[in-house]
């Protein structure tokens, strides 16, 4: 029988997952960004998982509105991306600090 | 559904949706994996649209269908696809970028593994509320998108503008980002031409025979 926990342990360890990769791939923000994707896909899955178990559909709404602010980070994310390719050439995270003004 | 009939093909069906559980975790954790360790970046995005459709199917075993289907609309049909273009679009030199993975790797599977234990642990010693025991679909005979709708349209109806609001300003943002105003292309300056009067643009002249207008 699949409960809730089963759920719960499928989120953490997807959760680790992205935590691991923002942890590796500290010099490539597309990564980064897409490990944070994995980590809302997490936090969704929770959400849903509580909300199907606890049988009240909050979780649900709250699982479109992480969906609202994904969508809408990844978008902010890759436009600050491609402004930064377009000044410097790279996206290597470490020249960020050399961006004054 | 009656009872008995319920009791009947109680065996399968539940069986079916183990079955299906552990194959949908399993692949959106092996995809998950796949996306933060593929050397190629295009890959990697292509690795998420498998973890966000493994992660829709979950849901979907929960009962949950119009997030699962929202999931694949916008993970999948919005986000990966702008992924895979900024990936696409952008030249990068992305064997520079993984420098310091390898010599990374040994302590951040460490921190990882230590987080994922004390994540686990708090997650199977407490005990969240009452739990419907059982499947987990919802008692109610309402779909679960109406049920959704009706929740969302009047106790959260504040919580939906915000997002609404929330989308306006990312976009609103992203193309004031990216935008770029290219010095070698003509456009209409609006302004210009509504200050423009037909008094000042428009000379009437009556040239007499054999004379020019004077311009």
């Amino acid at each position: 029988m699949i409960g809730l926990a089963h759920y719960l342990t499928v989120a953490a360890i997807l959760f680790t997952i992205g935590v691991l990769g923002i942890f590796l791939n500290r010099r490539n923000v597309i990564l980064m960004l897409m490990a944070i994707e994995l980590i809302l896909l997490a936090v969704n899955i929770n959400l849903v998982a509580f909300s199907a178990y606890l049988g009240d559909l909050t979780g649900q709404v709250l699982a479109m509105f992480v969906l609202t602010v994904a969508a809408a980070e990844a978008a902010i994310g890759l436009a600050i991306l491609v402004i930064f390719f377009r000044r410097r050439g790279s996206i290597a995270v470490d020249d960020v600090n050399r961006m004054h003004g | 559904m009656h009872p008995t009939d319920n009791a009947r093909r109680n065996r399968n069906p539940r069986l079916i949706a183990i079955l299906a559980f552990y194959l949908f975790a399993t692949l959106t954790i092996a995809s998950a994996l796949a996306v933060i360790f593929s050397r190629n970046p295009v890959h990697s995005v292509l690795w998420l649209i498998v973890a966000f459709f493994n992660g829709a199917a979950l849901m979907l075993i929960l009962g949950a269908e119009f997030i699962a289907m929202l999931m694949v609309i916008v993970y999948v049909g919005a986000v990966a696809v702008l992924f895979l273009f900024v990936v696409m679009m952008l030249n990068i030199d992305f064997a520079v970028l993984r420098r310091g993975f390898t010599k990374n790797l040994p302590f951040g599977i460490l921190i990882a593994l230590v987080l994922l234990a004390e994540v686990i642990v708090a997650v199977t010693a407490w005990q969240a509320g009452p739990t419907l025991s059982g499947a987990a679909i919802p008692p109610t005979t309402t779909p679960n998108i109406v049920a959704l709708g009706q929740l969302l349209y009047s106790r959260y109806l504040f919580a939906f503008e915000l997002a609404g609001l929330i989308l306006l300003v990312a976009m609103v943002g992203a193309i004031v980002l990216t935008h770029r105003s290219r010095g070698d292309t003509r456009t209409p300056k609006a302004s210009r031409q509504l200050r423009r009067r037909p008094q000042d643009a428009v000379q009437l002249a009556q040239p007499q025979v054999g004379e020019g207008v004077q311009l």
